[in-house]
């Protein structure tokens, strides 16, 4: 099996691409072949595809699971004993969700992971943290999903911490000059959902006419930019105003998932999201599934070292995105660097049936 | 200006109102005025630039011709006398855009005054036909023309109400969610309904026919007009391939059938994103829910093919549109009538006899499989669909006893 404890200590962003290429093979190699011995599913798929694991010298030759095969199926390589957290995808109500299924090592191996990436951005001490989201997310249990898992991570990185927005959503402002009072000229490590941050905070700051000093805060912020796109924002829109309403100038978004959480892609001071040692993306052509050049947008295929307890370590999502350079960032970092694009488009489906019809 | 009646915008009707469409009397099937009004439509359609650059109108525009009009009156030259039964409301499918036309030609062949729902999609085909009725109608004078309305509206459930109320005819394609809706609405007690519901779909392929093929340009259309020029996606499009011969024959004609087509779609078939990542997802389905299923090797993702080595009452719930086939192999067709259900329509062949097919599915007698057809039929439009003579249940007859 693979040596976690001694992989883990890999500095994130310091393999070139031949290392790498050689380490990820190693590993997704071993954990293909477990997660065939240990997951029924998992190996009936395998199967279906005539694959013999013997034959595969690379990591792009592995299979992918399309990442809604967690939704329908419960996909995990340990027994019911042995699980000791579930997550799930944050679908709106209705929608079903995804089940990642944990046990003790994969969970903690998730936290070690995501600590040595983000540390290379906002350094290994622990920083007052702003989180600007709810306080009634963790509270709520119906609220309690990527989101509250996402700010539990990386609250990690906290040594202490205030939640931005009160139960009902509203900008707690005397907490934060309290807050901001306390921790006067220390970096200030901030953290949130993107749409969140954009419509409960930039906005509320906007109509309030309260101006913190966050100049020497560093923010992190995910979850994607869908529905900031209907409003219009664009990523360099959403940086500049957060610098005229607080003066923060460290803004960096990141890219994850649920079913391959630790193994986040950070985006660096130069704007573009970098893959890590322990993990990596390929992009595929819809029409082949083949991996398309540098610079051509593709669907985004995730591998990561972590899934041990579930088969998730190869995933083909339901995103675009583009590979932008490799090993060759002007910020300094080694790896493959890219960006995300979007959710793929529902088709406009010709023919008779329901299934995407329009509702009578 | 948008005409609309009861707040229902009107696209075509040469009435006033629904009351004096309700009013109307009934016509004689094939009667003169509706054979003579689609002839004319034929000539139009034909005639009209804009219209040629939709092959789905032009075939509708071929249907209404007065040579296939006549053939299919023969049918119906019986002793019983059969007239409409007053209004027919059609909710026509929402992602089908020619066929509010043809379901509007099945009710006034039937002499029916009709109300066709069209999708609140703005199709092309939709506004092209209605222009042309509206010509047509106009330039002859002709009376038949109150016998149409054709109209437009959002999920509305009080529209529905009203219409339902109304009519003494429901014709509801569009699928088993709609139906339900629909069904929210009463009708009247002596009102009937036709609900055309969610089906599946196959083929069967007789492997010694296959490898005999000739022309595999012309067979290669064929099965593309059946699947992959809407998607895979109508109910009549084969999502299973029932292979029979035996094995090292199907296994050559797979080979070749698969080749050849696949050489055909290339130049004509662009695949989304989504559609890669569906017919990936579903393959995997299958390998996990089957016990044997092979995902046969593809080159590119156009056409994924999955082998299963037993049959299941299932089947139907492994279709993904945009070229997912399930393959099963066998030497007759017995195991296949185990497993159909009400939910199987059409079952087209390549190869073997179809009347002779026919007879084993009734005299097996299956719950399902509506219509035996050739390849490259699936989709064509017939006054019998779904195991209904819509002519038939669109009318009535007067008995008469003449002793």
């Amino acid at each position: 099996m693979i040596d976690y404890s001694k992989c883990l200590e890999y500095e994130p962003y310091a393999m070139d691409k031949n290392q790498k290429d050689k380490f990820l093979t190693e590993c997704l190699w071993i954990l293909t072949r477990y997660h065939y011995d240990h997951c029924k599913e998992y190996r009936k798929i395998l199967d279906s595809e005539n694959f013999d694991i013997n034959t595969v010298h690379d990591y792009h030759d592995l299979p992918f699971l399309p990442v809604r095969l967690f939704k329908e199926y419960d996909l995990k390589s340990i027994g019911e004993g042995e699980i000791q957290k579930t997550m799930t995808s944050s679908g709106t109500t209705g929608q079903s969700v995804s089940k990642i299924y944990l046990d003790k090592e994969n969970a903690s191996n998730q936290t070690k992971v995501l600590t040595r990436i983000v540390s290379d951005y906002i350094g290994k001490k622990r920083l007052p943290m702003l989180i600007l989201d709810t306080s009634a997310l963790l509270k709520n249990r119906s609220m309690f999903s990527a989101r509250g898992a996402g700010i539990l991570g990386f609250s990690i990185f906290a040594r202490d911490k205030l939640y931005a927005l009160d139960e009902d959503m509203q900008l707690d402002i005397n907490g934060m000059k309290t807050f901001l009072e306390k921790h006067k000229g220390e970096e200030i490590f901030l953290f949130g959902f993107t749409f969140m941050i954009w419509q409960h905070f930039y906005k509320e700051l906007l109509r309030t006419g309260y101006r913190p000093d966050l100049s020497k805060g560093i923010l992190i912020h995910g979850g994607g930019w869908k529905k900031l796109i209907s409003e219009a924002v664009s990523p360099q829109e959403f940086k500049e105003s957060m610098r005229q309403v607080c003066g923060i100038r460290s803004i960096h978004d990141y890219y994850g998932m649920v079913e391959q959480t630790g193994t986040i892609y950070m985006e660096c001071e130069c704007g573009h999201l970098h893959t890590s040692v322990f993990s990596d993306v390929i992009i595929r052509r819809p029409y082949d599934f083949l991996e398309a050049d540098v610079g051509e947008e593709g669907l985004v295929e995730t591998v990561s070292i972590l899934p041990k307890s579930y088969p998730g370590h190869v995933l083909l999502t339901e995103d675009c995105g583009t590979v932008l350079g490799v090993d060759d960032c002007p910020c300094g970092r080694k790896g493959k660097y890219f960006k995300i694009s979007g959710r793929i488009k529902n088709a406009e489906i010709r023919g008779c049936s329901d299934t995407y019809a329009e509702k009578f | 200006m948008q005409r609309n009646f009861n707040g229902i915008d009107i696209l075509y009707a040469a009435a006033d109102s629904f009351e004096e469409v309700k009013a109307l009397p009934s016509k004689r099937i094939f009667c003169d005025e509706v054979c003579e009004f689609l002839n004319h439509l034929s000539a139009a359609i034909r005639k009209d630039k804009e219209a040629c650059q939709y092959p789905d109108i032009v075939t509708f525009g071929f249907f209404c011709r007065r040579a296939n009009i006549e053939q299919l009156k023969k049918r119906y030259n019986r002793e019983g006398i059969r007239i409409g039964r007053g209004l027919a409301y059609h909710i026509a499918p929402s992602n089908v855009p020619i066929n509010f036309a043809y379901t509007l030609v099945a009710g006034l062949l039937s002499g029916n005054a009709n109300v066709v729902r069209v999708s609140t999609k703005d199709f092309g085909q939709t506004f092209i036909l209605c222009r042309l009725i509206h010509a047509v109608i106009e330039e002859l004078k002709l009376d038949i023309g109150k016998y149409i309305v054709i109209c437009q509206y959002k999920r509305e459930k009080e529209k529905t109400d009203y219409l339902s109320s109304l009519c003494d005819l429901r014709v509801v394609w569009g699928g088993d969610n709609t139906i339900t809706e629909i069904r929210k609405s009463e009708i009247a007690s002596r009102c009937i309904e036709i609900a055309f519901a969610d089906r599946y779909s196959l083929a069967v392929f007789y492997a010694e026919d296959v490898l005999k093929i000739k022309d595999w340009e012309d067979i290669s259309r064929r099965f593309f007009n059946d699947t992959y020029l809407y998607d895979q996606n109508a109910c009549s499009s084969p999502r299973m391939i029932y292979w029979i011969g035996n094995k090292e024959t199907i296994a050559s004609a797979q080979e070749l059938f698969w080749k050849k087509f696949h050489q055909f779609l290339k130049e004509r078939y662009t695949i989304e994103p989504i559609i890669a990542v569906d017919k990936l997802t579903m393959g995997y389905r299958a390998a996990i829910d089957f016990e044997d299923a092979v995902f046969v090797e593809r080159e590119d993702n156009l056409i994924n093919r999955i082998k299963i080595g037993t049959l299941d009452k299932c089947v139907p719930l492994y279709a993904c549109p945009g070229g997912s086939f399930l393959e099963y192999e066998d030497s007759s067709l017995e195991r296949l009538f185990s497993i159909i259900n009400k939910k199987y329509q059409t079952l087209a062949y390549l190869g073997g006899d179809g009347r002779a097919i026919a007879l084993q599915v009734a005299n097996a007698g299956c719950a399902g499989i509506d219509r035996v057809v050739p390849v490259g039929k699936t989709a064509d439009f017939t006054l019998t669909w779904d195991g209904y003579d819509l002519v038939d249940i669109m009318s009535r007859e007067v008995f008469v006893d003449t002793q």
